[in-house]
């Protein structure tokens, strides 16, 4: 228990270490009322990532309805084979395998957009390089020494890390040294919908609820007005 | 015939309820000073987010979990396959932000205007344990989403009590219903929010209400409006509050509505200031976030806590700076009420105690350097010696003469003419030329115009001037 109530002091005193996170972090262009992007976000998601990574809060139906797109397409093209309309983004990896293969778990990515924003995981997904010292010869400067391998090297070529010095310290730039199936602009493009539908994925409610707002306030207004010019009328004759 | 029927139902009610009467008493014939101005919205706000957050409360709690297995995916499936879940949930939360907005206000303005000063001690008192119970409730809430901030935020204030002498230990143990936050703290916590403090909070919203309607309201001038009345007993400056106030609130209730919509519709995050980002990730006892910040309302107690040294001492500061707020009443020496009439010393001096009030809500939030820390000792300094100095300070104030009627000042859409001038003053004219006036952005107002530097250093001295004589 003392240790415990120590252990807690320490860490309301100690706020001051914050994680690094000295890399600036690159923009995703994120839309989400862009369906065709979103669907194609779907489909990498399923292709790269659904491997390890579940998303257990959504199923294909939802990604059907939200999209318009039709239920045998997405069942088609999107989700994998002998999935049902009503399973969720399920991972078929076994936790106990995923422990020995990673040394932990690969976590849910439903909220993940919630809890680490869209342009931290664009940057997290371009910022591999070539590290001999990892388990997996890879690292990356937005998350260091992390556990993934880099799912998308084969799309994106392998990336190398370059120190300069400057007047402001040392600069970390990485640069690609084996081209990747895709060129730049399309990697880029690819990632970006891979954010997209992340974000999607972390508050479906986001679609319906920025276009019905408009229309609250609308009425709201028109409320507001009719409550005042009504405040008008009764005070008329105070003064 | 069909009326009279109904009339004798209404009767034989009102032959056994008091109906006619408590409305008579509390509506129509409770007369209040005619010179509410903008800070008197906050009081009637405050009623309609608690309505608020009962109503969406209620709902959530049809698909809630209480438990720690389950608890986050049921906040996500409220959030995702309920009808209108999420924003039945953004309601709630953010309800929960606008609450204390709203008190916060409410409390200033019983400050500023001298509200809590006799005869009116008891509502204060009464006002202050609503927020006692507020603070509670809303602390027990946050755990409910079992996230990494409701989690770790948990973990850090009931280890506060372990810092008691003797008891500590086992008092917090005791709260906790485990060696750590656990399943049993989210169970009690869930019964603590649903039932045990909204039953609290009702019944001590009933009595401020009551204690307010036996005394009256105060007003911006501070007058005992009840010394001067006609001769059918009613105040000279009252005006019944039912139709007036409830007109003039419906009104402040939809420019209210029109900025929480806004935030509910739009920002529901509110840039992580009323959903925490880190609270997005499932609870996790084996994994301490790097920064655990209470959600904004509580971080001003936050950073005194931080900024004591000693953790003992720091859960006394803490502890000690909502004590101070009950004690308002007989720390102030002054007879004199409302702001107005008050000695430049008290201005000041509340305009140091809200300066570092809002810094210390910042500093809470921000990790704590050594720097900030120090910074923090400071406004802690402040925000004590607002209080504690004050029975010395408020003898010396040289106060201004308090008129015998209310003043009725401007309201707010009287001043837009002098608005209107003073931007006319601040601009001047664009010499329009030939070629530029034919283009269509030149022709609205706002384009012809442009800054003149004498009429800005005109009006910011006027304004400076104003803001001096306004602080003696």
């Amino acid at each position: 228990m003392k240790n415990l109530t120590t252990l807690l002091l320490l860490m309301i005193l100690s706020f001051g270490v914050r994680a690094s996170e000295g890399v600036k972090l690159q923009e995703a262009d994120v839309d989400v009322g862009d369906k065709t992007s979103l669907l194609r976000g779907a489909k990498h998601f399923v292709t790269y990532c659904l491997g390890c990574h579940s998303i257990k809060q959504v199923r294909y139906l939802r990604i059907a309805l939200d999209t318009h797109a039709d239920e045998k397409e997405v069942l088609k093209d999107i989700a994998p084979f002998g999935a049902s309309i009503y399973d969720q983004l399920h991972s078929a990896m076994n936790k106990h395998d995923a422990e020995k293969w990673f040394g932990t778990q690969p976590p849910d990515l439903s909220l993940v957009a919630r809890s680490r924003g869209a342009d931290w995981i664009y940057s997290y997904l371009k910022s591999y390089y070539t590290d001999k010292n990892r388990p997996f010869g890879v690292n990356n400067l937005v998350f260091e020494d992390t556990a993934m391998p880099n799912p998308l090297w084969q799309l994106q070529g392998e990336q190398r890390e370059v120190i300069r010095k400057t007047i402001y310290g040392d600069r970390i730039d990485l640069v690609l040294d084996k081209e990747g199936v895709l060129s730049e602009e399309e990697f880029d493009i690819m990632v970006n919908d891979l954010v997209t539908f992340l974000v999607y994925v972390g508050e479906p409610a986001q679609l319906e609820r920025e276009s019905m707002g408009k229309y609250v306030l609308i009425f709201l207004f028109l409320f507001f007005g009719l409550a005042y010019l009504l405040k008008k009328e009764y005070w008329k004759d105070i003064h | 015939m069909k009326p009279s029927r109904l009339n004798a139902c209404g009767e034989w009610v009102l032959d056994r309820f008091p109906l006619a009467s408590l409305w008579k008493d509390h509506m129509t014939h409770y007369y209040a000073p005619k010179n509410f101005n903008f800070w008197y919205f906050f009081g009637s706000l405050a009623l309609l987010v608690l309505v608020n957050q009962f109503l969406t409360g209620i709902l959530l709690t049809m698909n809630y979990k209480p438990d720690a297995k389950l608890a986050f995916d049921s906040v996500e499936y409220i959030m995702r396959d309920v009808s209108w879940g999420w924003l039945v949930r953004y309601m709630h939360s953010t309800g929960a932000s606008a609450f204390f907005i709203v008190v916060y206000l409410h409390m200033f303005r019983g400050i500023m205007y001298g509200s809590f000063k006799q005869p009116r001690e008891l509502i204060w008192i009464f006002g202050m344990l609503i927020f006692v119970a507020l603070m509670a409730e809303a602390f027990m809430g946050y755990l409910l989403p079992w996230g990494q901030m409701s989690y770790w935020g948990a973990q850090v204030i009931i280890s506060l009590f372990s810092a008691i002498p003797v008891i500590g230990d086992d008092l917090s143990l005791w709260i906790r219903g485990d060696y750590v936050v656990s399943d049993a703290t989210l169970n009690r916590f869930f019964a603590f929010h649903v039932i045990a403090v909204p039953l609290v909070l009702v019944m001590l919203v009933f009595m401020h209400i009551v204690a307010l309607h036996e005394v009256g309201s105060n007003n911006p001038d501070g007058i005992d409006i009840k010394k001067l009345k006609d001769k059918d007993g009613i105040p000279l400056d009252g005006i019944p509050f039912h139709p007036y106030y409830s007109v003039k609130d419906i009104a402040g209730v939809g420019v209210f509505l029109i900025f929480f919509a806004t935030i509910i519709f739009y920002m529901p995050e509110m840039g992580g200031y009323f959903l925490e980002h880190a609270n997005f990730i499932p609870a996790d006892s084996m994994k301490t976030p790097e920064h655990i910040a209470p959600l904004w309302y509580f971080t001003p107690f936050y950073a005194i806590l931080r900024a004591i040294p000693d953790k003992f001492a720091g859960v006394i500061g803490m502890g000690g700076a909502i004590v101070v707020l009950f004690l308002l009443p007989w720390l102030d020496r002054n007879p004199v009420r409302s702001i107005r009439y008050r000695g430049g010393i008290y201005k000041k001096a509340l305009a140091l105690f809200v300066i570092s009030f809002i810094a210390l809500g910042y500093l809470g939030t921000q990790p704590a350097t050594p720097v900030m820390t120090n910074i923090a000792r400071v406004f802690t300094a402040i925000y004590f010696g607002f209080f504690l100095l004050m029975p010395i300070y408020t003898r010396w104030e040289k106060t201004k003469p308090v008129p015998e009627r209310v003043t009725v000042e401007l309201s707010l859409e009287e001043q837009l003419p002098a608005l209107i001038e003073a931007f006319e003053e601040i601009t001047e004219l664009n010499p329009v030329s030939e070629d530029s006036s034919q283009h269509p952005a030149f022709r609205s107002v706002f384009f012809s115009r442009r800054p003149n530097a004498e009429g800005i250093r005109k009006v910011t001295t006027r304004l400076a001037k104003k803001l001096k004589e306004s602080l003696d």
